[in-house]
């Protein structure tokens, strides 16, 4: 079975994030064709470092976003602390300073909406682990736009309670164990 | 209607929702002369969407209409057209790098000129004065503080914050190498934190808008931070013309901390002075 590339990636995780990203980050197949833009809670007041620390485990080139970055096909991008990161075109980023959502700023609500306005169907987008409700907007404004949300399950995930009230707010195209999405990223064809 | 022609009209929700927010822009380009026309789209969208739920509003063609025939209204969705989030010393590494960099420049000057660019609710200028003013430089100095949002400016000049902000404020004002304690600046009062009037004996508060003003004065220091962030980048260009043709030769250029030059037209009109900082100095060009 092969699925078509989805036009972009947006992950967002929380608690036990930084874990489960590593997991997936390694899984992109090099020369993956679409951007990957990531949100995952960090404190608002300290570099963060993830970035730095994912380039050299994951195939593609991992960077901390810059306001109006050109959005690159195979490059991973990263919110910076205490930004919301955002899709502004479907080759441009945007940060922004806006209201901490549910406490987080970054925040994966924005991500994930904005993307979803801009990439509609051809959108993927991922939750992994956390202890916050944040996401489960995010992935409802996915879903109607016609992308594809995948869930980490809950009973694996460090922090249940993120993942679980996405899938009880806006419903999943998919459940699945971190080796599940591993799968199926490697299983894109073009 | 012929079938094809119909599809051809189909647009997603997204489409439709760009489609009113380009009128609506318009129409307060034209009714107020406020330009949001060239903002950054995506952060537009999301504070739309917040003051349509916000006010119970369906499609934000009502929300144009109400702005339209109700100027009381529009002043109030100001707050939802431009973003009002702001701390003192936000980023203290850009007020240590200000300090270690400009500073002594700027002390080569008999006078000098410093514009806040988009000054908000007045917490960068009060920094700003507060610093200028442990570098012995206050004196000599003249404070442009401007912005589009007249109940911000009008925050700003009053000088009054919230009294739970200040221990955010005093640790920013720490790390940002500050000379004295945050609260030899302020006395309680009013319900908040007030602070010293003298600070702002050299400020010039004023109305002034980076999509459609022109340069008003030449200045030493522009610092123009987390504004650019919500121009496309069409309107960061003409925002940054603006700061090169105000400053001096060698004058001084802060932005926010992920803000940069390096995708925009004016690259090369400027070099780093703390990359890291985002602390820019004019060429000499
Ligand atoms: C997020 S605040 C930044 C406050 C402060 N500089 C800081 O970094 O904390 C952005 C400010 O830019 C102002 N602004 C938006 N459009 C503007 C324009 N065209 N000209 C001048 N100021 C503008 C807004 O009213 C708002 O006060």
């Amino acid at each position: 079975m092969s699925t078509p590339f989805p036009q972009a990636v947006v992950i967002g995780a929380s608690a036990g994030g930084v874990q489960a990203l590593r997991e997936v980050l390694r899984c992109f197949p090099a020369r993956f064709p679409a951007p990957v833009l990531v949100v995952q809670h960090i404190p608002r007041d300290r570099p963060s470092g993830l970035a730095a620390l994912f380039d050299g485990e994951c195939p593609l080139p991992v960077a901390e976003a810059e306001d109006k970055e050109p959005l690159c096909p195979g490059v991973v991008l990263f919110a910076p602390p205490d930004y919301h990161l955002l899709v502004e075109d479907r080759s441009t980023v945007s940060l922004s300073r806006d209201e901490p959502v549910l406490y987080s700023r970054p925040a994966i609500d924005p991500l994930f909406e904005s993307a979803a306005d801009v990439f509609g169907a051809g959108l993927l987008g991922i939750l992994l682990t956390g202890a916050s409700s944040d996401g489960s907007a995010g992935v409802a404004a996915v879903r109607r736009e016609g992308g594809t949300v995948w869930i980490q399950d809950p009973d694996e995930a460090v922090s249940p309670v993120m993942p679980a009230s996405a899938i009880a707010f806006a419903g999943a195209d998919a459940i699945v164990t971190l080796r599940d999405l591993c799968r199926r990223l490697g299983s894109f064809t073009p | 209607m012929p079938r094809l022609v119909l599809e051809a009209l189909m647009s997603t929700e997204t489409e439709l929702f760009d489609l009113e927010l380009k009128v609506l822009l318009e129409a307060v380009y034209l009714r107020y002369h406020y330009d949001f026309r060239h903002y950054a789209v995506s952060s537009l969208r999301r504070r739309m969407r917040h003051a349509m739920s916000r006010h119970g509003l369906e499609r934000l063609s009502d929300l144009q209409h109400r702005v339209l025939h109700d100027p009381a209204f529009f002043a109030e969705a100001m707050q939802y057209f431009t973003v009002q989030v702001s701390e003192m010393f936000r980023d203290p590494g850009y007020f240590a790098a200000l300090r270690e960099h400009a500073v002594p420049v700027l002390k080569t000057y008999p006078s000098i000129k410093v514009w806040v660019a988009g000054c908000s609710t007045g917490e960068e200028v009060w920094s700003m004065a507060i610093l200028l003013e442990e570098e012995g430089l206050l004196d000599r100095a003249v404070i442009y503080a401007t912005d589009i949002n007249p109940k911000a400016l009008e925050a700003a000049e009053s000088g009054v914050f919230a009294l739970d902000r200040m221990a955010l404020f005093s640790r920013n004002y720490q790390a940002a190498g500050g000379r004295h304690s945050l609260s030899d600046y302020f006395t309680t009062g009013y319900g908040g934190a007030v602070f010293d009037r003298r600070l702002k004996k050299q400020v010039v508060f004023a109305d002034h808008s980076l999509a459609t003003d022109a340069v008003f004065s030449e200045v030493h220091l522009v610092s123009c931070r987390n504004v650019l962030i919500y121009f496309n980048r069409e309107l960061q260009d003409r925002a940054v013309g603006l700061f090169h043709d105000s400053l001096v030769r060698r004058g001084f250029l802060g932005l926010g901390a992920k803000e940069s030059l390096q995708f925009g037209a004016h690259a090369a009109d400027f070099e780093a002075c703390s990359a890291q900082q985002r602390l820019y100095r004019r060429t000499a060009a």
